[in-house]
C-alpha cells in the first residue's frame, strides 16, 4: 500500500495531474474501462471521486458508465482503505473446513465488518474467493501474505503482528 | 432470403428472417407481456416476463430477443409458461412496494396488468426489501427507485438514444440500482430532463411531479397536438382532466418525433394556467402597465407603425415572430410584415 | 552443465506453505558453501500434491521431497547433493504407504493419473520457452500451419474434445461455427475467469505451461481464421499472468507471435485482460462485455459468439484446459491418441482440484470414465481422518453433490449431468459427517446471490428469496412447506433466468434436497443440525466419560464458558456457548459433543 498517504487524503489535496497521464495511453481505444479504473486504483488505492470524474471528461466516457462500472466489479473500492488488507477467502473448500468462524473472529477482535476499515485506519477486512490455496483451507491473505490451516484462535496472534 | 414457417399457439405463420418469436406473435395478435423490450433498443432480454415454450429447446425462452426458426413450435400461454411468468411476478411483488392506491401509475402500470392477468394478488415469500431515497428534488419528475423493476429500459433510452447518460445500473445482485454516478439526486447529474425515461416505466418508479394528485390515468383525456415550442413540430399528446392540461407524453406514431419530446414539450406545460399569464393587453401609461381592450390595443400598434414608417421608410421596423404559434400564424405575419414594406422578419426558433 | 536440476513448486499452493523461504534457504545454503553454478534451482509449475507442499523434485535422480522447512535445507545440501544419498526423512510418507514413496510411481497419490495436460506442468520452467519446445513444443503449430482449416476443425471434431470450461460443447464444431461465419476480422479468446471457488486447475495450467495455452489459441486462430486473441484471466490470479507475460513476450520474440509467423503469412497478436472481480464473467457473453469495458453482464444467445462476439465480430471463446488439450490433438497422430482415452461420448483426461475434507489435496489428471471412488479414495487418499464420506460437491455453485451410493458413477459429462451433477470445471470438494448439507446449499446460494449480475429479475430476486429460506431453515425458523417452496421456485428460475448462473444456480439446492432430504426436514422439523454446523441448531457437551481435564479447551475458550479444574470434568455454560468450535479442535480426547438443543420445557419436565 504504498500510495495511502493519498488514499487516506481528503479528496480535496489529491493530486488529480497524475489521472491524465493514467488515461493518457488510453485515449481513443475500445474496452479501456476496467483498465484504465485499475490503473487509478493503483495508483490512489481506491477510486475517489474528483479522479473518476476527471478521467470521464478526459475519455469522453460518461461518468455513469465509470461508476456503473466501478460498482459493479468487486475488485474496485470507493473508499480509502486501511493500511493492512485482510481477506478472508470465502471459497468453497475454505467453508467446508471452517472460515466462517474466522471472519467472524476477526469481526470481533476487530470490531469491524466485511468491507469496513478499523477507524485508526490499520486494518480493511475483506472477502475473496478462493485464493487457489485450498490445499491450506482456511486461508487467509494479509497483504500479500497467505495465512493457511487457521483456527479462530491463532488470529489474534497473527493480527498482533502487523503494524 | 425466404420467409420462415412457424407454428405459434397451434397457428402457422411465415415471418422474414430474423423477426423475433414475440414480434410473430403479434402478427397473429397474440399479446405475449413483456416489460424489458423496447423495439428501439439493444436486445436486453432482462425481465424474462416475455418467455415462451419452444418445443425441443431445454428451458424456456425470451420471445422478445429470440428470433424464429424454420418449423419452430411456439407456445406462448402453456401451464410452464404461466407458472413462469406467475413466478417472476411474485418475486417482483416481493420487493415491490404494494402502494397501488397512491401510486400515480395505478391504471397505467404493466405490473398491476400482469398480475391480474396472471391472479397474483401476492408475493408470497418474505423477506428484505429495498429502501431506497425517493429523489423529488428537482423539479420534473420524481424518482422512486423503491418501485424500480430493473428492467433497464430508461438507461437504454437515456444513454442509447438521448446521449445524455445521466443513470446507468450501479452495484449488481440484489441491490443493483438505476441511478446517476455516485447516487447523487438526478438534477447534479448530466441529465437534460427530456423525460424520455419517464414516459417509458412500465411500473411508478419516475412520475411526472406536475400531475401528482391531479388525476387517475382513466379520467384523462389524450388531446393530440403539435408542440408549439419551436419549430420541430413534435407530436404531443396533451393530458387533459377538467379543462385542464396536467401533463403530456409524445406520440409514438409520429414521424417527426418518434415518441421522443424534450424537456419543455415534455414538462413545460405549467404556463397555460398559469396566474401570471398575460391574457389582455397592457399599456403603458406614464410607466405603468394598464390593462386595456383588444381594439385600443390594436389601434395604438397600428398607429404608432404607421408614424414610423411615415418617418423613418419601412425598414425602421421589424418583425419577430415566435415559434409557439402555428405554421399559418408565421405565414400570415410574415405576409403582414412584407405587405408593410420591409423584409425585416423573423422568427425566434428557440423559445 | 548442471549436475542436477531442482524443480521447486512455485505455484500457488506451495507459495502458500511457504516454498519461497525454503528456496531462498537453499539458495544461501549453496551460496555458503560455494556449489551455487553446479545445480540449477526452478521455481517450477505445479506437480499437483499441494496437500504436503512445499516440494521439490531432483532431476535425473528421480527423486520427490515434500513437506520441507527451510531448516531442512542444510540437509539435503549435505546429504543428497554432495553425498548422493537420498534423505529418508523427507521423502513422502504416510500411513497409505509401506516405504517412503520415492518418486510418483510409488506415491498412490499419481498410481492413477495420467499426465497429459499437465504434461509439463513441475517439469519444465514455464519461464523459459526453450524448455517448453524440447519438449515438442510448437510443433502441432507448425503441423497446423501447412493444413486446410476445415482440416484443423475436422481433427478437433474428430478427436472429440468437449470444452472443459462447464458445458462440454464439442469444440471442433464450436471452431467451425467460428471459422464458417462471415467476417474479415475474427477473434479468440481464452477463458481464464476460472470462478468457482475451491477450484484451481486453469491456475495451475497457466502457471506450469503457459505455452501450452498459447499454442493452442494459435491454432484456434489459424483454424478459424482469427488474428488476435485475448487471454482474460482473474486479477486474484497474479502469478499466472505473470508467467503469461513472459511466454507472450518470449513467443514474439521467436516469432510464433507477431506478423507473418514462421513466414507462412498467418498472423496472430495477443492481449491480456485482468478481470475485476465478478463471477459472472465467466459466462461467455459477460466475460466479452468485460473485455469490451462494461459491466459484465451477459446478454441473450443468440446471436452466439461464434456469429457475433467480441466487439461484433465472430468469436471462438474456450477454457483454459480446452487450449491446453489442443497441441496433443494437432500433433502427428495425436487424433487416436486422445481419442483412445476416455469413454464414448467423453473422450480424453479431465484435470480435478481436490479439496474439501480430503486427504490429498492438491491437483490430479484422471481418464474420463474413471469412477468417483477411484479419485477420492485411490488418488486423493479418502476422507481426512478417516471420518465418514458423505458427498461430494462437483462442478462448484453450478453444480450439485453426490451422494455415497453414487460412488461408483464413471465420471463423464452424461453420468454426472444425470445425477444432478455438472462436470463443471472441475472442482471435487469432499464432504464429511460434519459438513451439513442444508448450510451447503445455503452457501451457494449465498455466493450465487452476491454474484448474480442483477440483469434479470429470476436469478435477482429468486437467489435472494432461495437464500432466505435457507437462511430460516439454518436458522431454526424453517417451516415444512419451505421445502416444496424451494423446490418450485428453483424449477421456475431454471426455466426462466436469462444466463446460465441463474440457470444453474438452483442446482445445489435441488441436488441436496434429493439426496439428503432427511437433513433439511430435521432442521425444519426437529430444528438439529447434526453436523454442528447450524448453529442454532445444536449444543456442544463435554463428555463426562471421556473428559480428563486437560484445562485445554477452557484456556481456548474466548468467552470463557468453560469451567472445570484440572484433572476434573469439564461443563459448558450454555448461555455463555457462541459456538465457536474452538474447544473442539483442542480436545486430545474428543470428548466435546454434539446434541440437540435443550429446550426450556425440556429442563422442566
Ligand atoms: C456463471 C458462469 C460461469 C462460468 N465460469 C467459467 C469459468 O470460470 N471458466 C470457464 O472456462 N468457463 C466458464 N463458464 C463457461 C463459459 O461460459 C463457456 O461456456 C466456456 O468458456 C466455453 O469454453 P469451453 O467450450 O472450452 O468449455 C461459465 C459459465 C457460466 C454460466
Ligand atoms: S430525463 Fe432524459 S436525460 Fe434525464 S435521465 Fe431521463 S432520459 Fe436521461
Ligand atoms: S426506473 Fe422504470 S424504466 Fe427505469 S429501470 Fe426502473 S422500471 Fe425500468
Ligand atoms: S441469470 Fe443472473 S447472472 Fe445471469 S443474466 Fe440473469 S441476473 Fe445476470
Ligand atoms: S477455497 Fe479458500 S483458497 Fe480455495
Ligand atoms: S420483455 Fe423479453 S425479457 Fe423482458
Amino acid at each position: 500500500m504504498g500510495n495511502q498517504a493519498e488514499g487516506s487524503a481528503l479528496n480535496g489535496e489529491l493530486d488529480l495531474s497524475q489521472v491524465d497521464a493514467l488515461v493518457e495511453p488510453y485515449l481513443d481505444k475500445q474496452g479501456v474501462v476496467i483498465p484504465v479504473l485499475q490503473k487509478i486504483q493503483e495508483h490512489y488505492g481506491y477510486l475517489p471521486r474528483p479522479a473518476l470524474e476527471r478521467a470521464a471528461r478526459r475519455l469522453r466516457i460518461p461518468l455513469s458508465r465509470l461508476y456503473g462500472v466501478a460498482t459493479f466489479y468487486a475488485q474496485f473500492k470507493m473508499m480509502p482503505r486501511g493500511r493492512n488488507i485482510i481477506r478472508v477467502c470465502k471459497g468453497t473448500a475454505c467453508h467446508i473446513q471452517g472460515g466462517s468462524k474466522i471472519a467472524e473472529r476477526i469481526e470481533e477482535i476487530l470490531k469491524i465488518k466485511v468491507n469496513e476499515t478499523t477507524p485508526d485506519m490499520k486494518f480493511t477486512l475483506e472477502e475473496v474467493a478462493c485464493i487457489g490455496a485450498c490445499a491450506l483451507a482456511p486461508v487467509m491473505m494479509i497483504n500479500d501474505e497467505p495465512h493457511g490451516r487457521l483456527t479462530p484462535d491463532k488470529i489474534k496472534k497473527i493480527l498482533a503482528s502487523y503494524e | 432470403m425466404s420467409a420462415v414457417k412457424l407454428t405459434i399457439d397451434g397457428m402457422p405463420v411465415e415471418v422474414a428472417p430474423g423477426t423475433t418469436i414475440l414480434e410473430a406473435a403479434r402478427k397473429l395478435e397474440i399479446d405475449i407481456p413483456t416489460f424489458c423490450h423496447d423495439p428501439e433498443l439493444t436486445r436486453n432480454g432482462a425481465c424474462r416476463m416475455c418467455v415462451v415454450e419452444v418445443e425441443k429447446a431445454r428451458a424456456l425462452v425470451a420471445s422478445c430477443c429470440t428470433p424464429v426458426a424454420p418449423d419452430m413450435v411456439v407456445h406462448t400461454d402453456s401451464e410452464r409458461v404461466r407458472t413462469a411468468r406467475q413466478t417472476i411476478l411474485r418475486l417482483i411483488l416481493a420487493n415491490h412496494p404494494l402502494e397501488c392506491i397512491t401510486c400515480e401509475k395505478t391504471g397505467d402500470c404493466r405490473l398491476q396488468d400482469y398480475c391480474y392477468r396472471y391472479g397474483v394478488s401476492e408475493s408470497g415469500f418474505q423477506g428484505e426489501t429495498k429502501d431506497l431515497p425517493l429523489d423529488d428534488t428537482n423539479p420534473f419528475f420524481i424518482r422512486d427507485m423503491n418501485k424500480c423493476i430493473l428492467c433497464g429500459i430508461c438507461v437504454g433510452k437515456c444513454q442509447e438514444i438521448n446521449g445524455a447518460g445521466a443513470i446507468d445500473f450501479t452495484r449488481r445482485g440484489f441491490v443493483t440500482n438505476v441511478s446517476p454516478p455516485f447516487g447523487d439526486p438526478i438534477e447534479n447529474s448530466s441529465c437534460v430532463f427530456c423525460g424520455m425515461c419517464v414516459d417509458v416505466c412500465p411500473v411508478g418508479a419516475l412520475v411526472p411531479k406536475a400531475g401528482v394528485g391531479k388525476g387517475r390515468p382513466w379520467e384523462i383525456e389524450k388531446v393530440k397536438t403539435i408542440c408549439p415550442y419551436c419549430g420541430t413540430g413534435c407530436s404531443v399528446y396533451l393530458h387533459v382532466k377538467d379543462g385542464k392540461i396536467i401533463g403530456a407524453s409524445p406520440d409514438a406514431e409520429s414521424p417527426v418525433n418518434r415518441g421522443h419530446l424534450c424537456a419543455k414539450g415534455r414538462f413545460g406545460w405549467d404556463f397555460v394556467h398559469s396566474e401570471e399569464r398575460l391574457t389582455r393587453p397592457l399599456i403603458r401609461r406614464n410607466g405603468v402597465f394598464v390593462e386595456a381592450g383588444w381594439d385600443e390595443a390594436l389601434d395604438l400598434v397600428a398607429s404608432r407603425l404607421k408614424e414610423s414608417i411615415a418617418r423613418y421608410g419601412p425598414d425602421a421596423f421589424m418583425g419577430l415572430s415566435s415559434a409557439k404559434t402555428s405554421n399559418e400564424d408565421n405565414y400570415l405575419f410574415q405576409k403582414l410584415v412584407r405587405h408593410l414594406g420591409t423584409n425585416n422578419v423573423d422568427h425566434c426558433a428557440r423559445l | 552443465m548442471y549436475e542436477k536440476h531442482l524443480m521447486i513448486c512455485g505455484a500457488t499452493g506451495c507459495l502458500s506453505s511457504n516454498s519461497g523461504k525454503v528456496k531462498e534457504a537453499l539458495e544461501a545454503e549453496l551460496a555458503r558453501r560455494g556449489i551455487k553454478e553446479k545445480y540449477r534451482l526452478v521455481m517450477a509449475g505445479c506437480v499437483g500434491f499441494c496437500e504436503v507442499g512445499p516440494i521439490i523434485v531432483i532431476y535425473p535422480d528421480e527423486v520427490f521431497y515434500c513437506r520441507l522447512k527451510p531448516g531442512d535445507m542444510a540437509e539435503l545440501v549435505e546429504k543428497h547433493l554432495i553425498g548422493g544419498e537420498v534423505v529418508e526423512r523427507l521423502l513422502y510418507t504416510s500411513p497409505d504407504v509401506e516405504v517412503p514413496g520415492r518418486f510418483y510411481d510409488t506415491i498412490p497419490f499419481y498410481r492413477k493419473q495420467v499426465f497429459n495436460v499437465l504434461r509439463n506442468s513441475g517439469i519444465i520452467d514455464p519461464e523459459i520457452i526453450d524448455e517448453y519446445i524440447m519438449r515438442g513444443g510448437y510443433r502441432a503449430f507448425s503441423r497446423a500451419l501447412k493444413m486446410e482449416r476445415p482440416q484443423i476443425c475436422d481433427e478437433v471434431k474428430r478427436a472429440g474434445l468437449r470444452g472443459r470450461g462447464g458445458a462440454g460443447f464439442p469444440t471442433g464444431m464450436k471452431w467451425e461455427f467460428t471459422m464458417i461465419a462471415p467476417g474479415e476480422k475474427k477473434y479468440v479468446v481464452c477463458n481464464a475467469d476460472e470462478g468457482d471457488p475451491g477450484a484451481f486447475m486453469d491456475r495451475s495450467i497457466l502457471e506450469g505451461d503457459p505455452h501450452a495455452v498459447i499454442e493452442g489459441m494459435l491454432i484456434c486462430g489459424r483454424a478459424i481464421g482469427a488474428d488476435e486473441g485475448y487471454i482474460y484471466c482473474r486479477a486474484e490470479y497474479p502469478l499466472a499472468i505473470k508467467r503469461l507475460r513472459i511466454a507472450i513476450a518470449q513467443a514474439e520474440e521467436y516469432g510464433l507471435l507477431g506478423e507473418n509467423i514462421l513466414a507462412s503469412g498467418f498472423n496472430f497478436h495477443l492481449n491480456i485482460k485482468e478481470g475485476a472481480g465478478a463471477f459472472v464473467c465467466g459466462e461467455e457473453t459477460a466475460l466479452l462485455a468485460s473485455i469490451e469495458g462494461k459491466r459484465g453482464m451477459p446478454r441473450p444467445r443468440p446471436p452466439f459468439p461464434a456469429v457475433s462476439g467480441l466487439f461484433g465480430k465472430p468469436t471462438c471463446i474456450n477454457n483454459v484446459e480446452t487450449f491446453a488439450n489442443i497441441p496433443l490433438i494437432l500433433r502427428e497422430g495425436g487424433v487416436e491418441e486422445f481419442a483412445s482415452i476416455g469413454t464414448e461420448s467423453s473422450k480424453g483426461t479431465k484435470v480435478f482440484a481436490l479439496a474439501g475434507k480430503i486427504r490429498n489435496t492438491g491437483l490430479c489428471e484422471v481418464p474420463m470414465g474413471i469412477t468417483i471412488r477411484e479419485v477420492i479414495f485411490d488418488v486423493g487418499g479418502g476422507v481426512q481422518g478417516d471420518r465418514e464420506f458423505k458427498a461430494v460437491q462437483a462442478g462448484g455453485p453450478s453444480g450439485g453433490c453426490i451422494p455415497a451410493e453414487l460412488l461408483d458413477l464413471p465420471i463423464d459429462y452424461d453420468s454426472l449431468t444425470k445425477a444432478g451433477a455438472i462436470m463443471g470445471s472441475g472442482g471435487l470438494v469432499v464432504m464429511d459427517d460434519r459438513t451439513c448439507m442444508v448450510d451447503l446449499a445455503r452457501y451457494f446460494l449465498s455466493f450465487t446471490q452476491k454474484e448474480s449480475c442483477g440483469k434479470c429479475i429470476p436469478c435477482r430476486e429468486g437467489t435472494k428469496r432461495m437464500l432466505e429460506i435457507l437462511e430460516r431453515i439454518c436458522d431454526g425458523s424453517g417451516e415444512p412447506a419451505d421445502l416444496d417452496t424451494l423446490e418450485s421456485l428453483a424449477f421456475s428460475i431454471k426455466d426462466s433466468a436469462l444466463c446460465g448462473l441463474g440457470q444453474t444456480c438452483p442446482n445445489p439446492i435441488l441436488s441436496t434436497i434429493r439426496y439428503f432430504r432427511h437433513e433439511y426436514e430435521e432442521h425444519i422439523n426437529e430444528q438439529f443440525c447434526r453436523a454442528g454446523v447450524c448453529k442454532a441448531l445444536f449444543q456442544y457437551y463435554i463428555d463426562p466419560e471421556t473428559c480428563i481435564g486437560c484445562t485445554r479447551c477452557a484456556r481456548v475458550c474466548p468467552v470463557s464458558a468453560i469451567s472445570g479444574e484440572k484433572k476434573e470434568v469439564h461443563a459448558i455454560d450454555q448461555s455463555l456457548c457462541t459456538r465457536c468450535g474452538s474447544c473442539v479442535e483442542v480436545c486430545p480426547k474428543n470428548s466435546i459433543q454434539i446434541t440437540r438443543v435443550r429446550r426450556k420445557a425440556d429442563v422442566s419436565s
